[in-house]
């Protein structure tokens, strides 16, 4: 199961890529992996404002819906409008070219306090998984 | 895994092909192999073998097996030749659905042999008990025979083709619905040619002890064929395209067979049957629900069980089933609503997450093979 080193991550699988101001989130790929088929996402629109832990959108596979939160507070300044239109992405490319949204940072501690890739990769043996 | 959960003989093959086993009505199960998406694509495509150990089978044998038959169930069984099957219901007196069965008059001529859904053994086992000791002027056996017989089920427009080579009688011209008593890979089976999918194929049945040496078999004379393993997710979603019902979504103790369209497996003309009363009087008042088929025709999530179901932002029925079709590649679903919003091509709005969605009635069932 893959983890990139540089990222952020959440107990809840998602993760973040933090370039500047602008976090980029996403779901993981034990994450994806555990959704099964993907077939549909829905993100908030560009201008929302989120606060940590909000839903920050919806994701359905064959299987079942679940909500993706918001691991950090912040507004969303762009949505990945592909993985809407093909949702399958998510499946194949997690942690790159399905990312979901953008956030402009309001508060650099949030992330701090998000777990690093050892600590992730961790919970997730704990958890039996993989 | 709670340490209770029952086990077919086939679930240590399932892990070794790296399926994620789930907790099903009781059952430790695979729920997928590959994913469901390609699960479902190798059913319709090529062919895929379905470990049904979980689901039950009741012997049912005397003088007046039939005549029991025909009074637990709402189909007329008196019409099966030996060798023949259909499909049946087994209602409560106020036509509320028990469990949907299939019943296989044997090619012997003598006996039945009824197949049960997992989720419902213990309660069909013990309703029909019940009804045999209430009908003590008939002289019949019901013997619950789940512990002892292996199920298996080969769908797809392969399949023919691999079990040709492995039967020791000629499949190819059994009828569909029907119930052939053979051996595949030398072991001694009997071939109900049905299924759950919408595919052509098998459901085959053998003692317990050589169920693992069928699956074997199968697997590998599939595998130059494209047969795969194939997982309850799939199934699920096969199942649906081919708008055969679940117990427990489209059928329920609060669903009766007219509300759920299976009208054509109530023979109201027959003898007396338990639940004919009540079915003959909600068809005297009129059915008021309608079990419909929808697609989404607006982005907004796809349709799952319970979602309720509005018409001008009045409730009319909520979701028995729901799902992404794979085959169609639309959000599609059943619905059982008043009968005065059912018919093709009138709208629907589903609420999907407190928001109306817009959906579409169209024809079912939603997938049907060239035959």
């Amino acid at each position: 199961m893959a983890v990139p080193k540089d990222y952020k991550y959440t107990k809840t699988h998602e993760w973040v890529k933090v370039e500047g101001d602008v976090a980029t989130i996403g779901i993981t790929d034990f994450a994806q992996s555990e959704l099964g088929d993907i077939t549909y996402i829905e993100l908030p629109p560009v201008g929302s404002s989120l606060n940590q832990s909000d839903s920050l959108g919806v994701i359905e596979s064959v299987k079942a819906a679940s909500d993706i939160y918001s691991p950090i507070s912040g507004e969303v300044i762009e949505d990945n409008t592909n993985v809407e239109t093909t949702p399958e992405m998510v499946n194949s490319s997690p942690f790159e070219d399905a990312w979901l949204v953008r956030l402009k940072v309001t508060d650099q501690s949030q992330i701090d306090n998000l777990l690093d890739a050892e600590a992730y990769e961790k919970l997730l043996e704990e958890s039996g998984s993989h | 895994m709670s340490d209770n959960v029952l086990k077919t003989p086939l679930a240590d093959r399932h892990v070794a092909l790296g399926a994620r086993m789930v907790d099903f009505a009781g059952w430790y199960m695979p729920v997928q192999y590959a994913g469901v998406m390609a699960e479902h694509r190798t059913v319709r495509e090529t062919a895929g073998l379905f470990d049904l150990g979980h689901m039950g089978q009741v012997d049912v044998s005397g003088p007046d097996a039939l005549a029991f038959l025909n009074y637990v169930g709402s189909n007329n069984t008196s019409v099966l030749e030996p060798g023949a099957a259909h499909y049946s219901l087994l209602l409560y007196p106020d036509g509320g659905v028990i469990d949907d069965i299939i019943i296989y008059r044997r090619p012997s001529g003598v006996g039945y042999f009824v197949v049960i859904n997992a989720a419902n053994i213990p309660k069909d086992v013990d309703w029909l008990q019940t009804q045999r000791e209430n009908r003590l002027d008939l002289d019949v056996t019901v013997e619950n025979i789940s512990d002892n017989t292996g199920m298996i089920a080969i769908q797809g427009p392969n399949a023919e083709q691999i079990v040709a080579g492995l039967s020791s009688t000629d499949l190819t011209e059994q009828p569909y619905f029907s119930m052939r008593e053979t051996t595949v890979a030398g072991i001694a089976c009997q071939a109900g040619r049905t299924g759950y999918t919408g595919e052509d194929g098998w459901e085959f049945y053998c003692d317990i002890d050589r169920v693992g040496d069928l699956w074997d078999a199968l697997m590998k004379a599939g595998a130059e064929h494209g047969l795969k393993a194939i997982g309850l997710g799939a199934r699920d979603t096969l199942r649906l395209e081919a708008r055969m019902p679940l117990y427990g979504q489209e059928l329920s103790a609060g669903i009766n067979p007219l509300e759920a369209g299976l009208s054509w497996a109530v023979k109201l003309d027959k003898d007396d049957f338990i639940g004919r009363d009540a079915l003959a009087a909600a068809k005297e008042a009129g059915i008021n629900r309608r079990t419909v088929g929808f697609k989404m025709v607006e982005r907004g999530g796809v349709p799952r069980t319970h979602y309720a179901v509005q018409v001008d932002g009045r409730e009319v029925g909520h979701v028995t089933s729901g799902t992404s079709s794979p085959t169609l590649g639309e959000n599609i679903g059943l619905a059982i609503i008043e009968r005065s919003a059912a018919g093709v091509g009138k709208p629907l709005d589903i609420i999907i997450r407190d928001k109306p969605v817009k959906a579409e009635q169209i024809k079912m069932p939603f997938y049907k093979r060239d035959r």
